[in-house]
Parts: C-alpha cells; sequence; structure tokens
C-alpha cells in the first residue's frame, strides 16, 4: 500500500491525472471547474476591454471618430453587459473562489459539485445568448435596460436581459454552493473563526448571491414580459410605473456591486498578511465588516434613483444608509493599513496589486460619499464623475484584488512561476494607466461632462484625448500581462508547495494540488495568520 | 465521480454507494443536501417576492379596481384547488414518513396520488384560464373585456396571470420531480437509510403549495 502512494504523490495533480476534452468538460473537480471558470471570465474581460478600448478612441475628439452614434450606444452597453455579466460577477467567486475555497478550509470538493459544474453551463449558455444579441442587433439601452426605452427600441433586449436572467442562476448556484460547502465541509479543527478572511468574504458575497439574485430575475423576467406581451407593468401609458423597474433593478444591482467588492477585499486581507509576514490585524473586525457590508448592501438601492423622482424623504434616508457602509469599508482598510504597520513587507507582484487596491478603493469609496450626499448627487449624477468612482471602486478595487489572485496563486493553480520583471512592469503600466484613464474622468465630470453622450463641447476634449492615451497604457499592462503569464504556461518554472510562505492550508499541498486535495485529511495545528508564532520558510 | 485511490481505498469498502466520495459520512451528506435545498427555497420565496411586491403597489394605487376585477376569479374553483393542493402536500409528506418505515410501495403509492392531485389543479387551472382567453380578460394589451369598472383593469389580469403562471411553471416542475422519484422509488432505489432526494422534494413541494396559500387569498378573496 505505502509504494502505491508514493507513486501517486509522485508527479500526479488535477492537471494531469486525466487527459482528453471529455476529462475536462465533464469534470467534476472544483479545480478545474475553477480554471474553466478562469478561462471564459479572460476571454469575457478581453471581449470587454475591446469595447472599452473602442469607447475611449471614439471620444478622442468631439463628433465621429471611428463610430456613428447608435454603434457608440450598442458599444457602451456591451462593454457594460459583458463587464458586469460576464466578467466580474462570476470573475472572483466562480474561478478563483472555485479553486481555493474547498483547499482554504480542507474539504475534497465543494459540497456540489454536480451542481458546479451545472452553474458552469448555464454560464456557457447565458454567455451564447448574450454574444448572440450581440450578433443580432446589439442592446443600446445602457446594462441597466431602464425602461421605457428598453421596451421600445428595436434591439435585442429579450435575449440580453434573457442572457442576464440565465446567468442569474449560475451566480445563484455558486452561492448556495459555497454557502453550504462552508457550512458543511470545513475539516475538524477549522472552526468559523479560524477559516481564512478570503472565506468569510466568499461567505458574505455567497449570501448576496443568493437573496438579491432571484429579485434580478424576477425583475427581467418581467421586462421580457412587458417587451413581449405588453403587460403594462413599467409602461406609464398602461397605467404602470417605470420607476418601479428601477427600484427592482438596484434592488439586485446595488448589492450586486457588492458581490463584485467583498470577494476581492478577501483576497487583499490574505494578500497583506502573507506579504506583511505580520498577523493579520483585527480579524474579527474583517470578518464581520464583510456581513455588515452584506447586509447593508439591501437597504441602499435608493441612492441610484436620487433624481429619478423618488420622495425626498425616502432619498434621505437612503443618503444616510449609504454613508453606513463607509463604516465596515473604514474597517477594513485601517485594519489593513495596521496589518502594514512595522511589518516586513515584501514587493512580490500579488502585494504590488493590493497596494494598487488600497490607494484606489480608498478613493472610489471616498467619491462614493460625495454621490451618496443628495445635494452633490444632483450636481454629479450621470456625469463623468460617476463613471469614473465606479471604475476606481470596480476595476481600482476588484480587478486590482483579481489580479493580485491571480498572481498569488498561479503557482498553486499551475505548479509555475512567471517572469518578476515584466510582471512589475505591467503593474505599473496597469496601475499608472488606470489612474491616467479615470482619474481624468473625475475631473471631467466635475466639469459637467455628461456620462453615455456621443458627443461633446470643445473643451473637453483635451482631458478626453488624455484617458484615452492612458487606456493605451492600460492595455499595453495587460498585453505584457498575457506574454508572461502565457509564457509561464508553457515554459515556467516548476514552483515548490509554499512558494509566499503562507499559512492557510491551500501551501501545505503539492503544487499544483492532487485531484483529492490532499493527501491526508489536513489537521489545523495554527490559525490562518500566526505568523507572530510559526516561521514559514518560502519554498521556491 | 473519480475517487482518489490510496488511503481512501481503505475505507471504500464501507462507504454506501451513494456517499459521495467529497463526503465524510451520509449524516453530512445529507445535512449538507438539506441545507442547499433551504437556501435553494429561499430563493424562491424571493423571485415570488418581486410579484407579490407589484402586487402590493398596484394594489395601493387602484384598490377600487381590484375588487372590482377580483370578482370575476371564480372562488369554488380556486377554493377547490387550494384543497387539492393542500391535500397534495399531505400526500407528499406521507410518501416520505412510509420510506422511513421502509414501506417502498405505500411511498410509490402516495408519490402517485400527489401527481394525480397535482394534475387535477392544473386541470382546474386549465379551465379558469380558458374561461379568461374567450371574455377577453387578458393581460396588458391583449386586455378586449368590457365589465369592469376601475382605472387599468389590464394591470390586474397582468399580474393574476404573471403569478398564477410562475406558479403553475412550479407546479409543473414539481411534477417532474416526483415523476423521476416515482420511477427511482419503484427500482428500489431508496430505503429508510437512504431517502434524501424525496425529503428534498417534499420541502420544494410544500413551499409551492404554501406560494398558492398566499396567492389565493390575495387574488381570490380581496374584501
Amino acid at each position: 500500500m505505502k509504494d502505491v502512494k508514493m507513486d501517486i504523490t509522485a508527479g500526479r495533480n488535477y492537471l494531469n491525472e486525466t487527459k482528453g476534452w471529455k476529462s475536462w468538460a465533464f469534470t467534476l473537480d472544483h479545480k478545474r471547474i475553477g480554471i474553466l471558470y478562469l478561462a471564459s471570465i479572460t476571454v469575457a474581460f478581453f471581449l470587454g476591454g475591446i469595447f472599452a478600448m473602442l469607447i475611449r478612441l471614439e471620444l478622442m475628439h468631439p463628433g465621429r471618430d471611428i463610430m456613428g452614434p447608435d454603434t457608440y450606444n450598442q458599444i457602451f452597453t456591451l462593454h457594460g453587459a459583458v463587464m458586469i455579466f460576464l466578467f466580474i460577477i462570476p470573475g472572483i467567486p466562480a474561478a478563483l473562489g472555485n479553486f481555493t475555497l474547498p483547499l482554504l478550509i480542507g474539504a475534497k470538493d465543494v459540497a456540489f459539485p454536480r451542481l458546479n459544474l451545472t452553474s458552469y453551463y448555464i454560464y456557457v449558455v447565458g454567455a451564447i445568448f448574450g454574444i448572440y444579441s450581440m450578433v443580432t442587433g446589439a442592446i443600446d439601452t445602457g446594462w441597466t435596460f431602464y425602461t421605457p426605452y428598453s421596451t421600445q427600441t428595436s434591439t435585442g433586449v429579450v435575449s440580453m436581459t434573457l442572457a442576464a436572467f440565465i446567468l442569474g442562476f449560475s451566480s445563484i448556484f455558486t452561492g448556495l454552493n459555497f454557502i453550504v460547502t462552508i457550512h458543511k465541509l470545513r475539516a475538524p479543527g477549522m472552526t468559523w473563526f479560524k477559516m481564512p478572511l478570503f472565506v468569510w468574504a466568499l461567505y458574505a458575497t455567497a449570501i448576496i448571491q443568493v437573496v438579491a439574485t432571484p429579485v434580478l430575475g424576477i425583475t427581467l423576467l418581467l421586462l421580457i414580459l412587458e417587451r413581449v406581451f405588453s403587460i403594462g407593468i413599467f409602461d406609464p401609458a398602461m397605467g404602470g410605473d417605470p420607476v418601479l423597474f428601477q427600484h427592482f433593478f438596484w434592488f439586485y444591482s446595488h448589492p450586486a456591486v457588492y458581490i463584485m467588492i467583498l470577494p476581492g477585499m478577501g483576497i487583499i486581507s490574505e494578500l497583506i498578511s502573507v506579504f506583511s509576514h505580520k498577523k493579520i490585524f483585527g480579524y474579527n473586525a474583517i470578518a464581520f465588516s464583510s456581513l455588515g457590508i452584506a447586509f447593508i448592501s439591501f437597504l441602499v438601492w435608493g441612492h441610484h434613483m436620487f433624481v429619478s423622482g423618488q420622495s425626498e424623504l425616502a432619498g434621505m434616508i437612503f443618503s444616510f444608509l449609504t454613508f453606513l457602509v463607509g463604516i465596515p469599508s473604514g474597517i477594513k482598510i485601517f485594519n489593513w493599513l495596521a496589518t502594514m504597520y512595522k511589518g516586513s513587507i515584501s514587493f512580490e507582484t500579488p502585494m504590488l496589486y493590493a497596494l494598487s487596491f488600497l490607494f484606489l478603493f480608498t478613493i472610489g469609496g471616498l467619491t462614493g460619499m460625495f454621490l451618496g450626499a443628495m445635494a452633490t448627487d444632483v450636481h454629479l449624477h450621470d456625469t463623468y464623475f460617476v463613471v469614473a468612482h465606479f471604475h476606481y471602486v470596480m476595476m481600482g478595487g476588484t480587478v486590482m484584488a483579481f489580479l493580485g489572485g491571480i498572481h498569488y496563486w498561479w503557482p498553486k493553480m499551475f505548479g509555475k512561476t512567471y517572469n518578476y520583471f515584466w510582471s512589475v512592469v505591467a503593474a505599473i503600466l496597469i496601475f499608472i494607466g488606470f489612474n491616467m484613464t479615470f482619474f481624468t474622468q473625475f475631473i471631467l465630470g466635475s466639469k459637467g461632462m455628461p456620462r453615455r453622450y456621443y458627443n461633446y463641447l470643445d473643451q473637453y476634449q483635451p482631458l478626453h484625448a488624455f484617458s484615452s492615451v492612458g487606456s493605451w497604457v492600460l492595455g499595453l499592462g495587460f498585453l505584457i500581462m498575457a506574454v508572461y503569464l502565457i509564457h509561464s504556461l508553457l515554459k515556467g518554472k516548476p514552483v515548490g508547495n509554499n512558494p509566499w510562505g503562507g499559512l492557510t492550508l491551500e501551501w501545505t499541498t503539492s503544487s499544483p494540488p492532487p485531484t483529492e486535495n490532499f493527501s491526508e485529511t489536513p489537521k489545523i495545528l495554527h490559525g490562518p495568520y500566526d505568523y507572530d508564532k510559526i516561521a514559514v520558510e518560502p519554498s521556491i | 465521480m473519480r475517487r482518489g485511490l490510496g488511503n481512501e481505498m481503505n475505507h471504500h469498502i464501507a462507504r454506501p454507494e451513494h456517499l459521495a466520495h467529497h463526503f465524510n459520512d451520509t449524516e453530512q451528506q445529507r445535512e449538507s443536501a438539506k441545507l442547499g435545498m433551504w437556501i435553494f427555497l429561499l430563493t424562491e420565496i424571493l423571485l415570488f417576492g418581486g410579484l407579490f411586491l407589484a402586487y402590493s403597489v398596484y394594489r395601493a394605487w387602484n384598490p377600487d379596481m381590484f375588487y372590482n376585477a377580483h370578482k370575476h376569479l371564480d372562488i369554488s374553483l380556486g377554493t377547490l384547488n387550494t384543497v387539492v393542493l393542500i391535500s397534495s402536500s399531505v400526500t407528499m409528506a406521507l410518501a416520505i414518513r412510509f420510506m422511513q418505515i421502509d414501506k417502498k410501495k405505500h411511498t410509490a403509492a402516495f408519490l402517485l396520488a400527489t401527481l394525480i392531485l397535482a394534475s387535477i389543479f392544473l386541470v382546474v387551472k386549465y379551465f379558469e384560464y380558458a374561461h379568461k382567453f374567450h371574455l377577453g380578460q387578458l393581460p396588458g394589451k391583449y386586455y378586449t373585456y368590457t365589465g369592469i369598472e376601475g382605472t387599468n383593469p389590464h394591470i390586474f389580469f397582468s399580474i393574476y396571470f404573471a403569478m398564477t403562471g410562475l406558479h403553475g411553471i412550479h407546479v409543473i416542475a414539481g411534477m417532474s420531480v416526483i415523476t423521476w422519484l416515482l420511477i427511482r422509488t419503484m427500482k428500489g432505489a431508496f430505503s429508510s437509510s437512504y431517502y434524501t432526494p424525496i425529503e428534498l422534494a417534499g420541502l420544494y413541494w410544500h413551499l409551492v403549495d404554501m406560494i398558492w396559500i398566499f396567492l389565493f387569498p390575495l387574488l381570490y378573496l380581496i374584501g
């Protein structure tokens, strides 16, 4: 028996154990499903990125540069819809979460592996609907599908909303799977407060996915009924209320913002502690602030509707509740800073992204406060200020955390190293390019440049041009990243089990892990961040 | 399902066939499945929640129209369907109970009874729908009936058809699951030591029943 065991641990892992496309297409292994998601969302990110570059190119000068106004409306809608529904919502939970969650809690798989694969295929079907919609008369409503325009436009609203409806199920099933996994499959000794903070973040995210997404489902279903059968619920001409659609939509879509950012915050908690070689400061506070954000996220949807004709009292209440989100978010930021304080910080690539996150998310969060205040919002509503704000949160926050997570777990996923020099170059270019592109838009917005406009006054031209050049720097950064990551896959050097010196469980198994994750059920001997008690030597 | 070799092989023999590789024991598997089902039911409630909200908003805005329009629903058929659906919940519960004491034939019989009751529900619903189609009491722009006073009576029927239609789809989904369970039960797939799928389908079926219990007074019994 011992010989057999030696044989299987040597060189056998989840990537090479079975071969052929069927072993991937029908895999029930959470790690392979995570990789499938990762590949899919990378394609979506690339697609959405191309749309973004086209938007920026068109906005170089007032008037027509490369496309007409109708095409422009379609392109910015597609950029939003693809980035949100196909990339950023499934992004961290379904790709990185799927791969790491069972490893982090010492389980062999998620609770429902078949459901996990099903949710991937539902995602694929949703994506196909989305692409079908793009090819056959792409939607031009903006990703928010506001009525009454969305019931009148001749573009493919039904196919795109159906795509989002289907993708919602994928998201619900992932969330459901994660909640049950976290409740029931933790290794013996892995108590709630010994869980890595990324797991807490995934848990809070999963709650939002499960509670908010069905409401989007029924909203989109009603929108489809409205379009196909003219049921009149959202149509003012028939006694319906278009603002009701906005309530429905934002009841999901504001919590969805936290589906996007919470898992990112979880990754940052891991990165900051590991690369500061210091125990995380305020573990409980960070864990509970994730749940706090999840809870408050359901109570703030009205701040999207300050100028939609909701009552002033409702506006004031929503404004107040919106400010509350700043508390748990601030708790996290200060705890991360306190973790770094007097830590021994190493500037590995993932840490560069974590630091980018701290800068950019803080700016994104604080400008969110401007927009949460009613009087300022009336001035800034639907300007580039809003665009800049949510790109600082979504891209400066979530995407930076996602990239940090990719670089952090890459050696575990594929057992390979990537080029340090080029990864640093890419990280710096992305940071600079991002700020060039989007900080400019804060200025544009505060000067009154409205969002979604095809044309603009000459006075905005220099800033628009600067923003567009920034998008090229950003694109170059991603291009370099693509090159060195592909190079790593093909020619990267093999890496040890624990290249960063982390204390969480995924670093105790081999890189890449075996199909069953751990050769034996892991024993929990210490907390996830006990760097003060245990000295870990990175093994490269 | 792939299974790691080596150390797992030792206790492989002790593992029941229905126990998936990543669970330690049947208890863990059963509890996970149940928790998953409860979360799924929560999502169902929220899905219907949107419709209940739409109902509340439009009823608050048009109380008289809702009152007038609801008179055109057939209370006796609604009551009949309520009784039918509650009875089907009882037969479903009995099906589970008999599997717990290994009376598989009884379980099969009660699953069949549940299916029959669900079919009766749909048949009654069909007659109700057909009548409304005939009169033109239809949603939105298809509404051609003229006998209801108040503003925008088509909204009532939009909501009526959306709510009962979505509920009906859930009944059909439940029926297909119960049919599958019936076949599996007759093939002997379940026993008192493993009947989780029937239990979960039961939970789902009770929820479908519960939603109807709310729909019935809200739509048929407006006072």
